[in-house]
């Protein structure tokens, strides 16, 4: 069990808390580093959607987790991110460059979108993200010079410094090294003033706003930085995939970032790579357990489904603070062995506050 | 022109049906459902699988389905959604988007019906009526005709039966209701399965138009427009907004290139909320400190 003591106000906003979270994070990136050596092409490939993945959950985690805002249309962001980058990468454009490029276009687009989220609120919010993001798809299908319609368009591989990132295990270090400095600054964001101003729009607006946080400006930043993570997300994606067409990005993408974070686990940056592995994994694992059940169900598509909303429901009505609450559970059963009770993480329960006058 | 606006006032009657529902829910849980397109293709399945392998006329499957669907939403109430209730709406969106994708695997995974694409043999199909000039098939009158039916119906239930002042009164104050007597609980049920009656209604009234298949239920994300520009507080801004979701997609589909159809709603559902952030019909609201 660990102790500890603070003794100045800057401890609590200090990277990193205590010298255990060095040793096993430390591991943690070791072991991923070694990991391509290690792993068949399969899974390697696995683990790079998942970090490609993280990418969005980190912009996602900023928006929704953070800030208290529901997006039902980050495909958009994702699909501009990737589009962007193909454009121009193969136009020639060094991989920074087109990069920089899809921050910009991608800052854009959210700054766009957040301006439905200055006048409405909650699940509203989220029907009008979810129509933006239906829209820009439409658009991707249509806009031909720019994303070569429904046939798609073929990416080059990501090259950086004469070094062609067209393997599996080199594409995984560019991802890793991404994923790592974008995850660092989101920690760093967060314990920024803008990242409490907005944890505290999150939590209550009209407090934020009565303690002199411009609750639209505040907002529209929080936008404009989850689009970028998201944007860059997209990127990875395309050099992943190497051919990206409209397709890839549709509805059901955008409910996927959304349960990822969800699943993972609100309001933590854990629930980001915990969403990532779960959202990755689920279809193969799906496809081996497939193998045990009679031949007439065997229908992939839909028993994915199934399992999907069956998890959904699962997490929603037993573990309302996601896979990372549940972990978090674990892990301090085991910290302080034997003196864990149930009741320690019971919390008040979450009345809905009313929008109406009454 | 006319004939134009008449298929889209049909087509704009289903979302109107289907908008009824998210409206029915909004107004006595404060959330919106998801899984009513969802709730509209298992109906439609439900009645094309009794016609087909119960040989039921289509009357009396419409009837059992509409039954069936109703059950399924009181149950679905009472074993998913209830136990969440006074949680934050997200959590109930979540629930049904779950219960949506739950529900278009289990007809996918289902052995015979659920792969295929079908049609559902209505008594009505393929005739057409002249009228001045005009063409319309029975399909779009049975529709209109069917919506004109169940206004007047939910009009004279919310206002001369117990039950509908009971809805009324539990939507416009929950806690007040309930001092006052009236099972509130009870009532949310009720309303679920209110709201996959009417969506189950859609289905059977769709399927000659556009099939029964999987992803029919998709067409709900259309009917979240309507009900967004009528207000989402409003019972006939739900009907309101589906006509003029339906027509608006019917013109531009007609008017405008290639590819504003499938946007039309959500252009219209956007421009309309940045001008009335509460909806045409909604009711204005503010919320105090």
């Amino acid at each position: 069990m660990r102790f500890l003591f603070k003794t100045s106000y800057l401890q609590d906003i200090r990277l990193i808390q205590h010298s255990g979270q060095v040793l096993w994070i430390g591991l943690l990136v070791v072991g991923l580093l070694i990991s391509p050596a290690l792993l068949p092409e399969f899974w390697l490939a696995q683990l790079n959607l998942i970090l490609v993945y993280a990418m969005v959950g980190l912009g996602m985690m900023i928006l929704l987790g953070y800030t208290g805002q529901l997006s039902l249309g980050h495909a958009a962001f994702f699909g501009l991110g990737a589009f962007v980058q193909a454009y121009f990468v193969n136009r020639g454009w060094p991989f920074f460059g087109a990069l920089s490029l899809v921050i910009v276009a991608n800052i854009s687009l959210g700054a766009l979108i957040a301006l439905p989220a200055l006048r409405i609120k909650g699940i509203f919010l989220g029907i009008a993200t979810l129509a933006l993001g239906l829209i820009v798809e439409e658009v991707f299908v249509k806009w031909e010079s720019f994303t070569n319609g429904t046939s798609g368009l073929n990416v080059k591989p990501a090259e950086l410094f004469g070094l062609v990132f067209n393997s599996q295990q080199r594409f995984f270090y560019l991802a890793f090294g991404l994923v790592l400095v974008c995850t660092w600054m989101t920690l760093n964001l967060l314990r920024s003033p803008t990242g409490r101003a907005l944890i505290a729009i999150r939590d209550s607006e009209i407090s934020a706003q009565s303690m002199g946080i411009q609750a639209g400006k505040t907002k529209i930043t929080a936008f404009m930085i989850s689009a970028a993570f998201t944007g860059i997300g997209g990127a990875l994606y395309a050099h992943y995939l190497r051919h990206i067409s409209p397709e890839n990005f549709t509805l059901l993408l955008s409910l996927d970032f959304a349960l990822m974070v969800i699943i993972g686990g609100l309001a933590s940056i854990h629930g980001v790579f915990f969403g990532a592995l779960f959202i990755v994994l689920m279809p193969p694992l799906i496809a081996i357990g497939k193998d045990f059940l009679p031949a007439g169900m065997a229908n992939t598509a839909g028993l994915q489904n199934v399992v999907y909303g069956l998890i959904l429901i699962m997490v929603v009505l037993f573990e309302p603070r996601g896979l990372y609450g549940r972990w978090l559970k674990i892990r301090t059963y085991f910290q302080i062995f034997p003196f864990y009770r149930r009741g320690m993480f019971r919390r008040q329960k979450a009345f809905q506050k009313s929008e109406r006058l009454h | 022109m006319l004939q134009i606006v008449l298929s889209g006032v049909s087509q704009g009657c289903i979302y109107g049906l289907i908008a009824l529902g998210f409206v029915l829910i909004y107004k006595a849980t404060e959330t919106v459902s998801f899984a009513q397109g969802e709730l509209m293709m298992v109906g439609s399945f439900t009645a094309f699988a009794m016609m087909q392998f119960l040989g039921l006329p289509f009357w009396m499957a419409l009837v059992a389905c509409l039954l069936a669907l109703a059950l399924v939403g009181y149950g679905l109430e009472r074993v998913v959604i209830r136990p969440v209730l006074g949680q934050t709406a997200l959590a109930v969106v979540l629930l049904t988007i779950g219960i949506g994708y739950v529900a278009r695997g289990l007809i996918a995974m289902t052995p015979v019906i659920g792969t295929e694409t079908h049609t559902l043999a209505v008594p009505y199909a393929g005739k057409t009526l002249e009228l001045g000039g005009l063409v319309i098939s029975y399909d779009h009158l049975v529709v209109i005709g069917s919506t004109v039916l169940i206004c007047l119906l939910l009009y004279l239930m919310f206002h001369f039966t117990r039950i509908g002042i009971a809805l009324r009164a539990s939507s416009q104050n929950q806690l007040a209701a309930y001092y006052m007597g009236i099972p509130v609980k009870r009532l949310n049920s009720l309303v679920w399965s209110m709201a996959a009656g009417l969506a189950c209604l859609a289905g059977v009234l769709l399927a000659p138009i556009t099939f029964v298949h999987v992803n029919m239920g998709f067409i709900g994300l259309k009917a979240l427009p309507a009900a967004v520009v009528g207000g989402f507080t409003s019972l006939p801004g739900a009907i309101l907004g589906g006509i003029i979701i339906g027509v608006a997609e019917t013109l531009s589909g007609f008017y405008l290139p290639e590819g504003f159809k499938e946007v039309a709603a959500y252009v219209v559902m956007l421009a309309v909320l940045l001008i009335f952030p509460s909806g045409l019909l909604g009711e204005r609201t503010r919320k105090k400190v």
